[in-house]
């Protein structure tokens, strides 16, 4: 059993969101310092709106402010934030019912400690001093000893109103790609090529993935293959992706090491694009310090006849 | 409105899971879930291509990687073509999309699994992506923090306090004694709060598991077990996505699911609840009105392993099997999905009569 591969994976991405009038006109609000809900068929207030009723499913779109002051009706002490969250000390996660609203909003509430926060407490808006139309424009809340805050009179109606939102989000991972890729990784660091044969059906399998797709067992019995193999089917491409520092066009290919029953892709070098074909005998080229074969390269062997692969295409 | 009785019998007959684990990261996905599949395969004597239908449940936010279930389909034998489908749920909801497959008629037997590798990320991270998008997820709250606002909510509303939280988590995991499957067995102290007022004593571990279950429909049923845990009757209802909206100290999405199910016609002996925290026990109890008559998570439930995406086919899986043995004669199995109990499965699940 060698030992088991880990390495970090990041999943990052920066999720565009458009809004609806009502989204928009409540995150629009934020930026300007006003809170806005949305009135329900039955008279009641929604902060943060929403654009259907919860209940009813009725469409909703008729906007009113509500003051940036409110009530907790919910809390629980944080003492420990996490990446991401509104504040960076020790804080209370807080549903606040803001005055005028009948539901509450989450957000963080700065405190000293836990026996600060109770429910029921009076809480006020502490806006973030750079505010661009989202949530985070409320930075969080903070103790108020008071009455409902006044309105600014509002009818939701603003200038350059936001109409999108844009939310990173990063998540963290240690993949680890289990026994069978394991092993098929770590004999690449070997230059060789190690492919798993089902017991049941005696198909070998390269990359192997521990398992036999067709009768669905575990694929154990390890079969070095290759190193050279047969271009079963390709393509041209002629589309340059991203980070990626090779010429187009060039040739992708689907190619059966020898000993392999399923074919593994790869790219197709040291011959003209054009000249790339199905029966093409190909060997792995490795690069200085490569993990993987950078490409392959015909052998100058003669090509394989089509009876010979015609099961891999 | 009484329940409408399913047209056609259809039974769990059999189940297994894996040993939950905090990581498991020496396998792959399917290198977990292979024996599963083989153990459930073995206990009725089908074979892959006996299947009528597979479904499975599993996310590929634990995995961080698109289409993650794909490669795990390797290990149901899918080829020659099988009828198959996935949900981006607990396996709960698979279990629910193959009983509907099996009430058309369509098939005859169901293989439905799932699985969860927490162990890779952060759960509590990776949980907030299932959150708001534009008024909550920004803010990261995370699963822990969720649940512990609905715990005070209910200290403020009378339901429970912090001693009685952590009965509930004990209770759990004394059961869980029984279940060598289980991640958390026997005494485990209450813990320091991790988001006040829940202490890591009544939040679930985090582990990596799978489980697999076989549906069978009528005489076929009784052919491929001694005692089929016939299903009785099974709904899900979702409450708004909007926490600041719902009444945290009830669950009538839970409440209206059980009693289109048929839960409330005659009393259940046994309920297996997917309340991944102790503080979601008192909410269900209440709404799915379980008095001390009943044996709740005889398994240790969710405080004792809650391997994310299966555990809630567990709970199914785990009243089946106390059927199978002859230890209930009803039981009610319950599967939640997302913040604080925002969606919930409910099944009720019966022997023959002995």
């Amino acid at each position: 059993m060698p030992e088991v591969l880990k390495a970090p994976l990041v999943v990052e991405f920066p999720f565009t969101r458009s809004l609806g009038p009502v989204q928009s006109a409540f995150l629009t609000g934020l930026r300007e310092r006003v809170v806005l809900g949305v009135k329900t068929g039955d008279g009641q207030t929604l902060v943060p709106p929403v654009e259907y009723d919860p209940v009813t499913s009725e469409e909703l779109g008729e906007l009113v402010e509500v003051a940036s002051t409110g009530t907790v009706s919910t809390w629980a002490w944080n003492h420990e934030p996490r990446r991401g969250q509104p504040l960076d000390t020790p804080f209370a996660w807080v549903l606040v019912r803001l005055d005028g609203a009948d539901t509450a909003l989450l957000h963080a509430l700065d405190a000293p400690g836990p026996d600060a926060v109770r429910t029921g407490m009076r809480v006020r808006v502490r806006w973030a001093e750079e505010r661009s139309g989202a949530i985070t424009d409320i930075a969080c809340f903070e103790p108020y000893d008071g009455g409902p805050a006044e309105l600014t009179g509002s009818d939701g109606r603003f200038e350059d109103m936001v109409t999108g939102i844009v939310a990173p989000a990063r998540l963290d991972y240690t993949y680890s790609p289990g026994r069978a890729q394991s092993r098929y990784i770590e004999a690449l660091a070997d230059r060789r090529a190690v492919g798993e044969r089902c017991p049941s059906c005696r198909k070998v399998y390269v990359p192997p993935r521990g398992a036999c797709p067709t009768c669905g067992v575990a694929t154990l019995e390890q079969v070095e293959v290759g190193p050279r193999g047969t271009v079963t089917t390709y393509c041209i491409v002629n589309i340059k992706a991203k980070n990626l520092d090779i010429e187009v066009p060039y040739v992708y290919g689907h190619i059966a090491l020898d000993g392999a029953d399923l074919a593994l892709h790869g790219r197709i070098g040291g011959i003209p694009y054009d000249q790339v074909r199905m029966g093409l005998r190909v060997e792995p080229v490795w690069s200085e310090g490569g993990r993987f074969p950078d490409h392959y390269r015909p052998t100058g062997e003669p090509d394989a006849d089509y009876e010979t692969y015609k099961e891999l295409v | 409105m009484p329940a409408p009785r399913p047209q056609r019998d259809i039974a769990v007959v059999a189940f297994a899971q894996t040993d939950h684990l905090r990581t498991s990261d020496e396998l792959s996905e399917v290198e977990m879930l292979m024996p599963v599949l083989h153990e459930v395969l073995d206990r009725t004597g089908l074979r892959t291509s006996d299947i009528g239908f597979t479904c499975s449940g599993s996310t590929d936010y634990l995995a961080g990687r698109a289409f993650s279930f794909t490669m795990a389909l390797d290990g149901v034998g899918a080829w020659p073509p099988i009828s198959e489908s996935h949900v981006e749920m607990d396996g709960a909801w698979a279990l629910y999309e193959a009983w509907t497959k099996l009430l058309t008629g369509e098939a005859d037997t169901a293989l439905v699994y799932a699985y969860g590798k927490s162990s890779p990320g952060s759960v509590r991270d990776v949980l907030t992506r299932q959150l708001d998008p534009y008024y909550v997820a920004p803010l990261w709250p995370d699963s822990i923090a969720l649940a512990a606002l609905q715990a005070q909510v209910l200290i403020d509303a009378g339901d429970t306090d912090e001693p009685a939280l952590a009965a509930v988590a004990a209770r759990s995991r004394a059961s869980a004694a029984g279940n060598s499957h289980a991640q958390l067995r026997g005494s485990v102290p209450r813990g320091d709060y991790a988001v006040r007022p829940l202490r890591t004593g009544d939040c679930p571990p985090i582990g990596d598991g799978a489980a697999a279950v076989i549906l069978a429909a009528g005489e076929r049923a009784r052919d491929l077990c001694k005692r089929p845990a016939w299903i009785r009757g099974i709904d899900h209802r979702i409450e708004a996505h909007g926490l600041g909206v719902r009444d945290l100290t009830d669950s009538p999405s839970a409440r209206l699911a059980a009693e289109r199910a048929g839960v409330f016609e005659r009393p259940v002996d046994t309920a297996e609840l997917h309340a991944p925290f102790s503080s979601q026990e008192v909410v269900l109890r209440k709404a799915l009105r379980l008095d001390d008559s009943v044996d709740i998570n005889p398994s240790g439930g969710p405080l004792a392993a809650n391997p994310i995406m299966a555990a809630g086919l567990i709970r199914i899986g785990e009243a089946a099997a106390r059927i199978h043995r002859g230890d209930s004669n009803r039981a009610l199995a319950h599967a939640t999905s997302g913040p604080c109990l925002q969606q919930n499965l409910v099944a009720v699940l019966e022997g023959d009569p002995r």
